[in-house]
């Protein structure tokens, strides 16, 4: 069947297409070229609208053990947000920690045609693709968490040469499924559970005596070694302490030139100046990105109202739980791999700390100057819920707006931003980039995020409006693998994506050491931690997108 | 990720086989199959040997206690649930594609779902939903555990191979000699048995009615907080041997605190566990401490976890309204048919013959393991395989954390659980 959008706004900044009216042509799930004179089965009129890739929501947790947790603790936000089913829908609920099937039935909505979860925790790999799985309209992915996990770090303290660490990494990306490495307070999770309270960036774990950024190198060489499109995805030493910007440049220079994907970035931009200890370093922080072009950062933005924080690193959440809203909290040390903390969180915009927490992120934003290296992300739930997009994207390309609400925050915090004298306005072009081709690019999907020949479908096309929240919210269509999947913001059409993997090569011999290592430590057979494909193929509800690596295998 | 399998032999032998029939889900069983028989050769406990070695009967649907065809069986049920306001979908003791699908056929069909150990994790979810918890997971504790205090449960009534495969076998990471880990008890006629070190020490005991040990635990966090405690004894329990005790928590490296929700019949027994966990999270200003709730039998970890990713809720959930709603109390099993307000129920219970369904005073379908007996006959009975010995499946343990395959071992012209429910739903 072929199918012609005719007559749209065309977005496309992998091409180089900012705005032109253009006609695209869709057969077999893929935009093909203009065929000429073949007939056209279906037609759609977007004359006046505006047409982009899907998004692509790199950094969002919403499968596996943490967020379950998260939904466990929130009874009330789910009672807030119920969703009826309906004939073609599943009924859930939540708003911060949303079931499985509204998730996927609300990044629908909004036009986003794929996420990536980006802390699995290998050992909970199987949980986490079984709730990617009952997540319905998106393709998906994972990104495997590393560098508090006990082999690894017993390999670092016997000093363990390059190439057993890069064949460990790669057989935990085959074993998981997974797409990318993922870093969480290098060696941090684990000095926790020696009771370490606190890990700097040159700072021995107290039983391992190896340092955060000794971890952080090796994994970033294992990385680049294994040719995996996807840097290591940096959740980094500090987060959230004042004065953390220091440590965040400091980890800049200790990647030493390799590629290196730096995560919610504003909960690591926080200076300690004023009166309060706690100041703003976004313009300290983006101009370091500014000048090393092997970094690439996600915002994270916080947005006010109330979520939940759920996130690997156990140190930093049991450090951050007395500011826990409500007042419950739970943290877990997990199978000598890594832990979680899930503390939920209200930002209010007359808290002194939370105002300026918002508007470090809107100074990154707008100081960063390459808006392929800067992506749109809240790090759902932990600075809000995904559904925020469409406002955070309104603050993005509309000063006055941005402006007024600045006048409504804590003052004292609104003083100490140079928010208000900040003129940029991101236009569509580069909201484009950051919420489809930056995130394509950096992933290395080259079949997404962009609408030329050969790229998969997935298309959202926006009716056009000066309020860019209420453009953005109800996308007028979103085409999922060809196929018209929601409609002015109602689901037409329920379908399951792919999952996104890759499978870079490596000596199988590792897994001799790994044998040893289970059958003396661990209380789970090797045999059953490596994942299946036919787990995530589940009788034909699923697919896998393998994506190349890009050298061979360096002995 | 199949178990190995010689089949050169008449008897075929199955190795890193996952046994469902406890919350541990121990995964390096040896099973053999012959004679229409499976025998666990090697890592079983009495618990396994009976779950796989229980004969695979031929088994007949019966529809009002007469032997019927699969289809008429399925018809009934699917006329039993389309005439039913409120259906009741409990037992719930299924893998993680049973519970899929019967969460997909009480979402269309309006109904409620509870787990046959609803009471128990009810306890566990409360806690969490009001305060939270610190808690650790198996390997975890297998390598860095120091000091373990159990409360009112001594782990090997549920898991037989707690201590065998978790305290005293393992090898530790973490400098630790495994052999000199201590244990203490605290609660009533407990099997402290395995307690007892290779060395030879006996673990102390401090006998304690199970029904006070939310009062010992608070008692323990004044005492951990140096406040003045009058009273000379607390359930039993002096309170200078509960001082002894706090004092050895604070100098572990890494304690873990351990009970079973299930255990803890008592009323509001919720805030026991609650205050267990306030004394772990306590002891964490300190050193390094955690909670392990024991559990997880007869799915019901696995039901917990689908249930809260698909619904948003853990398990009492009702999608009567068109959405799930959670109520601990209003949408258990008892108070559901003690009311009246169910007025059909499917009970589902794939790994044991027990409990059995409710006496329930409305139409009763049954999906549960051959051979099942009833005090009263339900309107249908299904036999299904068992998950891990009749079909490949997925459980999770009860740590949460990890899930486990299982495999199919033998050929039972059984169907399983997902399919007759599928099939159910299809006929509706």
């Amino acid at each position: 069947m072929l199918i012609k959008l005719t007559g749209g706004r065309v977005y496309d900044p992998i091409h180089h297409i900012n705005g032109e009216v253009r006609d695209l042509y869709l057969r077999d799930g893929r935009i093909v070229a203009d065929p000429g004179q073949a007939a056209v089965d279906q037609e759609y009129d977007l004359r006046g609208k505006v047409v982009m890739a899907g998004g692509i929501d790199l950094h969002t947790h919403i499968g596996g053990g943490k967020v379950n947790i998260g939904r466990n603790m929130l009874p009330e936000d789910h009672r807030r947000h119920p969703m009826a089913h309906t004939p073609l829908t599943r009924s859930g609920c939540g708003h911060a920690a949303p079931s499985t099937f509204v998730t996927g039935y609300r990044y629908a909505q909004m036009g986003y045609t794929a996420c990536f979860e980006p802390a699995m925790v290998p050992i909970n790999a199987r949980h986490t693709h079984l709730e990617l799985a009952d997540t319905p309209m998106v393709d998906k992915g994972t990104y495997a968490l590393l560098g508090s996990d006990d082999f690894l770090l017993r390999m670092l303290a016997q000093g363990a040469d390059q190439k057993a660490i890069n064949d460990y990494v790669a057989w935990t990306l085959h074993a998981t499924r997974s797409i990318a490495v993922k870093v969480v307070n290098p060696g941090g999770i684990s000095a926790f559970k020696f009771n370490q309270r606190k890990l700097d960036l040159d700072e021995p774990n107290a039983y391992y005596g190896v340092t955060p950024r000794a971890i952080l190198q090796r994994l970033t060489r294992a990385v680049t070694d294994l040719g995996v499109p996807h840097p290591v995805h940096l959740h980094g030493c500090n987060l959230g302490v004042p004065g953390n910007a220091d440590t965040t440049l400091d980890t800049i220079a200790a990647a030493e030139g390799l590629p290196l994907h730096l995560t919610h970035v504003q909960f690591h931009s926080y200076g300690a100046e004023g009166d309060f200890k706690f100041s703003s370093a976004a313009a300290r922080i983006a101009e370091a990105v500014n000048h090393n072009r092997n970094v690439t950062v996600d915002v994270g933005q916080v947005m006010f109202g109330q979520t939940v924080t759920a996130s690997g690193d156990t140190m930093a959440q049991y450090r951050n739980h007395r500011h826990a809203s409500p007042r419950k909290w739970m943290c877990m040390d997990i199978e000598c791999e890594a832990g979680c903390g899930v503390v939920p969180f209200r930002y209010r915009d007359q808290n002194f700390v939370n105002a300026l927490q918002w508007l470090i992120g809107l100074e990154l934003f707008l100081l960063i100057q390459d808006p392929w290296r800067v992506l749109l992300t809240v790090d759902h739930p932990n600075g809000a819920a995904f559904t925020t997009y469409p406002h955070l994207i309104r603050l993005l390309m509309d000063r006055s707006y941005r402006n007024d609400l600045l006048a409504t925050i804590n003052k004292s915090a609104a003083a100490m931003s140079t928010l208000g004298s900040i003129d940029r306005e991101y236009s569509l072009y580069e909201i484009a980039i950051l919420t489809r081709a930056g995130p394509a690019r950096i992933l290395g999907l080259t079949d997404r995020g962009h609408l030329g020949p050969g790229a998969v479908a997935d298309i959202t096309v926006y009716t056009e409006h000066d309020n860019k929240e209420e453009m953005f919210a109800r996308p007028a269509y979103v085409f999922k693998d060809g196929e018209l999947v929601a409609k002015d913001g109602v689901i037409q059409k329920v379908v399951w994506g792919a999952t996104h993997v890759v499978r870079p090569n490596y000596d199988p011999a590792i897994e001799k050491p790994l044998r040893e290592y289970f059958e003396r430590y661990h209380t789970m057979r090797l045999e059953h931690f490596k994942l299946g494909d036919e787990e995530l193929l589940d009788d034909g509800r699923g697919r896998i997108q393998v994506h190349p690596c890009a050298v061979g295998w360096r002995a | 990720m199949t178990p190995s399998q010689d089949a050169s032999s008449p008897t075929a032998t199955w190795r890193n086989v996952t046994c469902p029939f406890c919350g541990l889900l121990c995964d390096d069983l040896s099973v053999a199959h012959q004679d229409g028989r499976l025998r666990v050769l090697e890592g079983g406990c009495g618990r396994a040997e009976a779950g796989f070695g229980h004969p695979c009967e031929p088994a007949t649907p019966l529809v009002d206690g007469q032997a019927a065809e699969l289809d008429a069986a399925v018809q009934r049920a699917a006329a039993i649930l389309r005439a039913a306001r409120l259906p009741l979908y409990g037992g719930m003791g299924a893998d993680v594609a049973g519970v899929r699908t019967v969460l997909e056929l009480a979402d269309r069909t309006g109904g409620v779902v509870d787990h046959m150990h609803g009471d128990g994790m009810i306890r566990n979810i409360l806690a969490i939903q009001d305060a939270g918890w610190m808690v650790t997971t198996l390997t975890e504790l297998a390598n860095r555990a120091d000091l373990l205090v159990f409360m009112g449960t001594d782990a090997v009534t549920h898991c037989p191979r707690f201590f065998e495969r978790l305290i005293w076998h393992k090898e530790s990471m973490f400098d630790l000699d495994t052999n000199r880990r201590q244990i203490v008890y605290l609660g009533q006629s407990l099997d402290s048995g395995p307690g007892h070190a290779p060395d030879g020490r006996a673990p102390p005991g401090l006998a304690c009615d199970p029904a006070r040990l939310g009062e010992v635990a608070g008692v323990m966090r004044a005492l951990l907080a140096e406040r003045p405690v009058q009273a000379p004894r607390v359930g039993g329990i002096a309170v200078t041997e509960l001082q002894a005790l706090v004092e050895r928590m604070k100098k572990a490296r890494y304690g873990v605190l351990l009970w079973s929700a299930g255990d803890l019949k008592l009323p509001h027994g919720e805030l026991t566990v609650q205050t267990f966990c306030e004394l772990v999270k306590d002891l964490n200003r300190l050193t390094r401490f955690s909670g392990l709730p024991l559990g997880g039998e007869d799915g019901a970890t696995t039901f917990s976890q689908v249930c809260t990713w698909q619904t948003g809720f853990p398990l009492r959930v009702s999608f009567g309204s068109g959405h799930p709603v959670f109520d601990p109390w209003r949408f258990s099993t008892t108070h559901l048919l003690e009311s009246g307000s169910a007025d059909a129920l499917m009970w589902i219970s794939t790994f044991a013959a027990e409990p059995e369904p409710p006496a329930a005073g409305v139409p009763v379908i049954v999906l549960g393991r051959p051979g099942m007996t009833f005090a009263q006959p339900p309107a249908v009975y299904i036999p299904v395989g068992t998950p891990g010995l009749d079909h490949a499946g997925q459980l999770f343990r009860m740590d949460s954390v990890v899930t486990l395959p299982l495999q199919k071992l033998r050929e039972a012209g059984l169907p399983s659980a997902d399919q007759i429910i599928r099939a159910i739903q299809a006929a509706l």
